[in-house]
């Protein structure tokens, strides 16, 4: 068995979680925040990858990027980059189709920390971004924590998205969920159930993780 | 001496009413506040500390502009650094005592007085969740206090403890005040209440439009 597929899988999503945090905290401070009407439509389109059908997604994104059409295009010729068929493109797709699993459970915790926590730390003389750092972020570990297994999960597990924008190009774009299928297709049942069975335990092992870790985790009782 | 002339629309069960305050505090005085529940003390606090903001008037404390609404004038809170002791505490939860006070001041020494003061220096490594109400009260008027203050407003700082705590501490915190040259504004639900601390006091009804103090 190959276990090249394994490593990408592995690889795309730790790359996706490591972008998620660093793009998802500030939008979900930011939506956590007071609510317009535009923040409103923000959030729907965030968390549409949630009920669209990911070879939906997957469609619009290979015709968004494609080298013949518009973005694509100018991407091509401008930056020489190429979203379709190619890693980065498989990034790109899992950043947004994994967003809503990083966003959602943080916004929603920031959402339950008191007002008068920032409030306090303001009256301390302290910038928003000082009070982000050191008193909401660490307030909100537990969910934090849970935001980033979901999204490494969730990439883990992506198929529709990944094979629409991506393919099935082996060392580049063949991740485990595809590798499986592919497998499957060629009746290797041997190699579809190692990939099946290395997927289900990595799965498993990081959900019982964060289940152990937010059980005997000392929890803040505003949490 | 802070001036305060404001207006603010409070949206309570009995539907909207107007919180309308025009007074002037001498710096360095002490005075309670009371009134009802709802008729807007905590508001007033608030509109002061800069957290929330009026919809009318100005703000003026030792001859600088806080907030006014005519050229639309607004000093954040962070450039205010009223100290402000909240009713729920606000205590961080991811820090214990030593680390509330270390976030709000450098000053070492400044920082064991506080403790001495507040009776917490057996417990600098106790996170609030370990604290009595009593405990988490005292450090919250602690971390108020570390930034030394010109103006400190109090919602219900005392309402935790027992008899003899805040009379000890009402006592200490007197002396402090003097040396900080220190404006206190004080809420308390109750008009009996802290005789011994305030020499002035302020009433906030729950009228609406005539309610002007």
């Amino acid at each position: 068995m190959d276990l090249t597929p394994i490593w990408l899988t592995l690889k795309l999503a730790a790359i996706t979680t490591f972008l998620l945090l660093a793009i998802g905290l500030p939008i979900a401070w930011w939506l956590s925040k007071s609510r317009s009407f535009f923040k409103i439509i923000i959030e729907a389109v965030i968390t549409m990858p949630l009920v669209l059908p990911p070879s939906v997604l997957g469609f619009y994104l290979l015709l968004a990027f494609s080298p013949q059409h518009g973005i694509g295009k100018w991407l091509h010729k401008a930056f020489d980059i190429q979203f379709v068929f190619s890693f980065q493109g498989l990034v790109l797709a899992s950043v947004i189709y994994s967003m809503p699993f990083m966003i959602g459970p943080i916004k929603s915790a920031l959402q339950q920390l008191p007002v008068s926590l920032s409030q306090a730390s303001y009256s301390l003389g302290k910038t928003k971004w000082q009070t982000f750092i050191k008193v909401l972020i660490p307030n909100i570990k537990p969910s934090l924590l849970t935001a980033l297994v979901l999204t490494f999960a969730h990439t883990l597990g992506e198929f529709g998205v990944v094979l629409m924008i991506g393919g099935n190009i082996p060392n580049v774009t063949r991740v485990a969920s595809i590798a499986v299928y592919d497998s499957v297709e060629q009746m290797d049942y041997t190699s579809a159930n190692g990939y099946s069975l290395i997927l289900f335990a990595v799965t498993f092992v990081m959900v019982i993780a964060v289940f152990i870790f937010n059980k005997y985790q000392l929890k803040s009782p505003l949490e | 001496m802070i001036s305060i002339d404001i207006e603010k629309k409070l949206r309570t069960y009995k539907g909207e009413q107007l919180l309308k305050i025009a007074r002037q505090f001498p710096t360095g005085s002490i005075t309670k506040i009371y009134g009802p529940s709802g008729a807007g003390k905590t508001t007033f606090l608030k509109i002061i500390a800069g957290f929330v903001r009026p919809e009318k008037g100005r703000i003026i404390v030792d001859g600088n502009i806080w907030y006014d609404s005519g050229p639309e004038l607004f000093v954040p809170p962070q450039k205010r650094m009223a100290g402000f002791v909240f009713q729920d505490y606000a205590l961080f939860p991811n820090m214990n005592v030593l680390e509330h006070l270390e976030y709000a001041t450098n000053d070492n020494d400044w920082i064991k007085t506080l403790l001495s003061i507040g009776k917490l220096e057996n417990l600098i490594l106790h996170k609030p969740q370990y604290l009595s109400g009593g405990q988490q009260q005292r450090l919250a008027i602690l971390r108020a206090l570390a930034i030394k203050p010109k103006l400190l407003l109090m919602d219900e700082p005392f309402s935790a403890l027992d008899p003899k705590m805040k009379t000890d501490l009402i006592g200490k915190l007197k002396i402090l005040f003097d040396e900080l040259k220190c404006t206190v504004l004080v809420v308390s639900h109750n008009q009996q209440e802290l005789e011994e601390l305030a020499e002035n006091e302020m009433s906030i009804t729950d009228t609406n439009d005539n309610g002007q103090v």
